[in-house]
């Protein structure tokens, strides 16, 4: 059964937004929260479906086995990828420190 | 407008200098690109460089290929080398691509000349190009309606006379919308069929590359020249594919033709849109086509698995976003801190809407309610479409609900937004081809669009119906 | 609180290997160690906007070996999944596993004669590598940190064993018998100190009447299989104490740090990750074909199992020298090969230089037996000359150190420096006389002792006799002659 969406608290938002590392503001957090629902209270009507024996599709293509030959080809040039880099130290890209493991 | 195959066969004959084709072109996009604000970057050197090249071509004996001399638009989501490409978001200002997509590499075999970036939505999400970082596109008919989106500012280029041939993306209705609101061709090809191999992703299993032209001819010309299987796109077909050019004009004699009751007679469809529909099945009919009412009930649900869907997938595709490798970059005294920062000022609302949206869908213990869910509606959908196809051989419905509204007008809600798609949505759900075409001009003045579906792989038939439909547009 | 609970571990090895495939898992990248930073990248590995991932046929076949080998479930189809989650060493802040529908499920090893099932084995693409700048290189107390994307996308086999271990032994010897496997069928080079097998464990204690399980802990970082030993020994020991403390484990990842000799709790984060794992789009599923599986189970070579098995009965040695002859890359192979061109020379001899002094030659000089330069059919000769009786198997060895550094056979050696054991029964009998002509008293001592004052003497004449031989003298007829003149 479809959890009742309109449901979607704020604080579920809030911890969305972390899992989606966007900076939310608070406003911003609030404002989603009204949007979210809006648009969530759509999905109630597919809880109301039959689906008992429908697969989902993950592919819209009755494709398999599609693979390449283990072969080497060219690789990028180093100094164009490095050009686009925000921040670039002994041929790496640099980040700020890591507080957390993944 | 001249046609884009007559321009190749001007210049494959020397009779036209690719050179002065495109001086013609660019100075229409300096007459009128300000005030549309179609074109986020123009290329006029390297796009007279090309021209010079291509004539060159030509003075050899060589033939440069179908598109000679051709100038193509391309949608701001399509990499090109050393081009920038914004995918008309901050995050990617000033962004250049090491690399070119597969498609604009086929443009470009084919003798085409890229004449510019098209703005659009952001990431290509939207229906209006009003969510774009860089300015809203304006609909060349009536600059104070917009041009309909994401592909916003290749259908007003074509419509614009910017350029005859133009290519963008389609996930929901993305090129088919925006034609129908500027009264061009658009055509969104069977999943598959042209490589995404460049493209860059909003919703994976729904995103396809199409043109847009002013005729359905140039559409087929385009749309043959950029499909095929591609060794790069695991999602591409393998198998050989059936050009639809030459059997354009083999007419619509006993086609069976579904004209779709759940789309062309829901509420907020406009009278006019509506007329347009019954009008192209009757001149179908007229040309001897056998016409029908068909139901898909599961069209009903498509608005709601697609918002499902396509944030979900989008979400995890817009990760890679984050300030590291590419971009911008907001600075910060930790990594996330510069990651959150990075994707808050880098990011438009309506992107930052899906991504919520999206990472909802699938987290735990929602999955199964909300993306799960929507994948397996999507199937019924699917089924709905085989089985009405069993008895049809392509189907007829409303591209857009109404026609162009005003700037500003859907902003403040975005569902109100998302039902300009209601119409598009399900093939992409199937992943079927179909296409718009303009029929006249709705009470506005602004211009109307009917749509042709069809199977997987069935744009030949596809196309030879709206050759007859084209014919008899007013 | 019962000091008396007998703790039953509950162990888990899950074991990452790096497939030795020329190219990425999705792209046409170079998959080598030790390039210089960012080099064998492309828009694919780099998760550049547009790049779509095409997969590594080879990477499919290695998994298909490993399923012969361990006897894995091979499903119809098996489905990639994208498992979501922020880390600047991800390029697309996702990585391409599989989660709900593995390649290979079920299958099976065998540890010291004990079956450990295993769970799953799936393919995923590696990550690329973080240098932490500042504080030591741990990663709380860094700066900064550099990122090098030469090992994103490299493909890897991540293998699940079911909580079937029982202590850090079974692991260790899992570990090895794995790792003796994945090189065997040719996928991996497996080495610990490079990366390219890393193994992580999960252990919990279990009361042992009772059915409940304990909670886990995951701890990595353990870099030789002699650390995983360690590093399991240890965690064991802390749960217990911990346990009968009547405190109650947290679970959590800890890091083994070999120096410290013990784990420590990483900065753990708020609440569990949620991957939000869905079925990748941008690939289609994997469904191998019955040609496809023959073609690899004919291709296979002898598994480590079976060979030494085999090793056992056709040559009588013992199964500890059997596990090192296979163990070691190529050595088994040259043995067999020596065997092979043994005329009166026996296999035990061949296996006792081989596990002996070429594996210490091997181990010192880092070479592999392919690279000594006393070739199979050299060692075999040797062991002729030992089988037959020109050389004492004591100099036998002087021989071998030898033949490696002057690169002459072994028969050259033993004629230039006059090594022929003397079996000359007057020759000895001579030696063996003048010893006993200058040892009267030990002669008396042995008549007047007890057995064990006289197993003394005589293990001292004997020892006189073989150095007045120059070590040349053959032991049975010394011993022979001796006895005689004892009696």
């Amino acid at each position: 059964m479809t959890p009742d969406p309109v449901a979607i608290t704020r604080a579920e938002v809030a911890h969305v937004a972390k899992l989606a590392r966007l900076g939310l503001t608070a406003d911003e957090i609030d404002r989603l929260t009204g949007e979210l629902a809006g648009i969530l209270i759509h999905a109630r009507d597919m809880g109301e479906l039959d689906l008992t024996g429908v697969e989902p599709t993950t592919h819209p293509l009755p494709l398999v086995n599609v693979v390449r030959p283990d072969e080497v080809e060219p690789t990028l040039d180093r100094d164009e990828v490095l050009a686009a880099a925000p921040e670039v130290e002994d041929n790496r890209f640099r980040v700020p420190r890591i507080l957390e493991a993944p | 407008m001249d046609r884009a195959y007559e321009i190749a066969a001007s210049v494959r004959s020397g009779e036209r200098s690719a050179r002065e084709v495109i001086d013609g072109y660019l100075d229409n996009v300096a007459a009128r690109n300000d005030e549309l604000n179609a074109l986020l970057l123009v290329s006029a050197d390297a796009a007279r460089a090309s021209a010079d090249a291509i004539d060159a071509v030509v003075a050899q004996g060589k033939d440069p290929g179908p598109l000679a001399g051709v100038p193509v638009v391309l949608k701001d989501n399509l990499c090109q080398r050393g081009v920038p490409t914004t995918c008309g978001s901050r995050i990617l200002e000033g962004w250049k691509p090491p690399y070119t997509a597969t498609v604009v590499e086929a443009v470009i075999a084919a003798g085409g000349i890229a004449l510019g970036k098209a703005n659009l939505d952001e990431f290509a999400m939207g229906s209006s190009t009003e969510n774009s970082a860089f300015g809203p596109t304006r609909n060349p008919h009536d600059p104070s309606r917009v041009p309909g989106g994401s592909s916003g500012g290749s259908a007003a280029a074509v419509a614009a006379e910017f350029a005859p041939l133009a290519l963008g993306s389609d996930t929901g209705g993305s090129i088919r919308q925006p034609a129908a609101l500027c009264g061009v061709v658009g055509v969104k090809p069977t999943y598959g069929r042209v490589s995404r191999y460049g493209l860059v992703a909003f919703a994976s299993s729904l995103d396809q590359i199409g043109p847009f032209a002013t005729s359905v001819s140039d559409a087929a010309l385009l749309l043959d020249a950029i499909s095929g299987h591609d060794r790069r796109d695991s999602t591409s077909f393998a198998d050989q594919l059936i050009p639809v050019a030459p059997s354009l004009n083999e007419g619509v004699a006993g086609l069976r033709v579904g004209v779709i009751e759940e789309l062309t007679n829901g509420e907020g469809v406009a009278p006019e849109v509506r007329a347009a529909v019954s009008a192209a099945a009757a001149a179908l009919e007229a040309a001897g086509a056998i016409i029908e009412m068909v139901s898909l009930p599961s069209t009903q649900f498509g608005l709601s698995a697609y918002y499902m869907i396509a944030p979900a997938e989008a979400s995890s595709n817009l990760a890679r976003y984050d300030g590291v490798r590419y971009g911008l970059r907001v600075d910060g005294d930790d990594l996330s801190t510069m990651n959150e920062r990075t994707r808050d000022a880098g990011f438009g609302a309506e992107v930052k809407r899906r991504i919520m949206l999206g990472t909802y869908a699938l987290s735990a213990g929602y999955y199964d309610a909300y993306y799960g869910r929507a994948q397996r509606v999507r199937t019924l959908i699917t089924r709905d479409f085989d089985r009405v196809y069993e008895n049809c051989d392509v189907l007829l419905s409303p591209t857009s609900p109404t026609t162009a509204f005003k700037l500003g007008d859907r902003t403040a809600d975005p569902m109100a937004m998302y039902q300009s798609d209601v119409c598009t949505i399900p093939t992409n759900l199937a992943g079927h081809p179909a296409m718009s075409l303009p029929w006249g001009k709705g009470a506005d003045g602004m211009p109307v669009g009917v749509q042709v579906l069809a199977p997987a792989l069935g744009e030949p038939t596809m196309f030879r119906a709206a050759r007859v439909i084209e014919d008899a547009a007013p | 609180m019962n000091t008396e609970t007998k703790w039953v571990p509950v162990i888990g090895l899950e074991v990452h290997c790096e497939l030795s495939t020329a190219t990425k898992l999705f792209c046409a990248c170079p998959n080598t160690f030790g390039s210089e930073p960012n080099t064998n990248v492309c828009p694919v590995c780099l998760g550049l906007p547009g790049s779509l991932p095409v997969l590594n046929a080879r990477a499919v076949e290695f998994a298909l070996r490993l399923a012969e080998a361990l006897n894995f479930d091979v499903p119809a189809r098996s489905v990639f999944a994208r498992k979501n989650y922020f880390y600047p060493d991800m390029p697309k802040d996702y990585q391409v596993t599989q989660f709900e529908l593995p390649i290979l499920q079920d299958g099976t090893i065998d540890v010291d004669g004990v079956p450990i099932e295993i769970e799953r084995a799936h393919l995923e693409e590696d990550t690329g590598k973080s240098t932490h700048i500042g504080g030591a290189g741990r990663i709380h107390e860094a700066e900064y940190s550099l990122i090098d994307y030469n090992r994103a996308g490299v493909p890897l086999l991540e293998i699940v064993s079911r909580p079937d271990i029982r202590s850090a032994e079974q692991a260790r010897g899992y570990a090895s018998e794995l790792r003796a496997v994945l090189l065997a069928i040719g996928i991996s080079d497996v080495k610990m100190e490079e990366g390219s097998m890393r193994v992580d464990a999960n252990i919990s204690l279990r009361a042992s009447e009772s059915d409940e399980f304990g909670v886990k802990v995951e701890i990595k970082n353990m870099n030789s299989l002699r650390s995983l030993g360690r590093a399991i020994t240890h965690e064991i020991e802390r749960q217990a104490a911990a346990l009968d403390a009547g405190e109650t484990i947290v679970q959590e990842t800890r890091h083994w740090d070999e120096s410290e000799n013990r784990t420590s709790g990483m900065r753990s984060k708020e609440g569990s990750s949620d991957y939000r794992y869905f079925p990748e789009p941008d690939l289609v599923p994997v469904a191998p074909t019955d040609e496809q599986r023959d073609a690899v189970r004919n291709s296979l070579p002898e598994l480590p199992a079976h060979r030494r098995y085999r090793l056992v009965e056709e040559w009588g040695v013992s199964l500890s020298d059997a596990r090192i002859l296979v163990d070691a890359p190529g050595l088994a192979d040259y043995a067999e090969a020596a065997v092979a061109a043994l005329n009166q020379g026996s296999a035990r001899d061949v296996v006792n230089m081989c596990t002996g002094d070429l594996l210490a030659y091997t181990n010192e000089t880092g070479r592999i037996p392919d690279e000594v330069p006393l070739t199979p059919t050299g060692l075999a000769e040797l062991a002729d000359l030992v089988g037959d009786g020109t050389l004492s198997r004591s100099l036998a060895q002087e021989v071998f150190a030898d033949c490696v550094e002057s690169r002459k056979n072994p028969r050259a050696v033993v004629e230039e420096r006059g090594l022929a054991q003397v079996s000359d029964t007057g020759e000895l009998a001579t030696i063996i006389d003048t010893v006993l002509a200058s040892h009267s008293d030990a002669i008396a001592q042995y008549h007047a002792g007890d057995d064990k004052e006289r197993k003394k003497k005589r293990g001292f004449l004997m020892g006189e006799a073989m150095k007045a031989s120059k070590g040349k003298g053959n032991p049975q007829l010394l011993n022979q002659l001796l006895d005689e003149r004892l009696a």
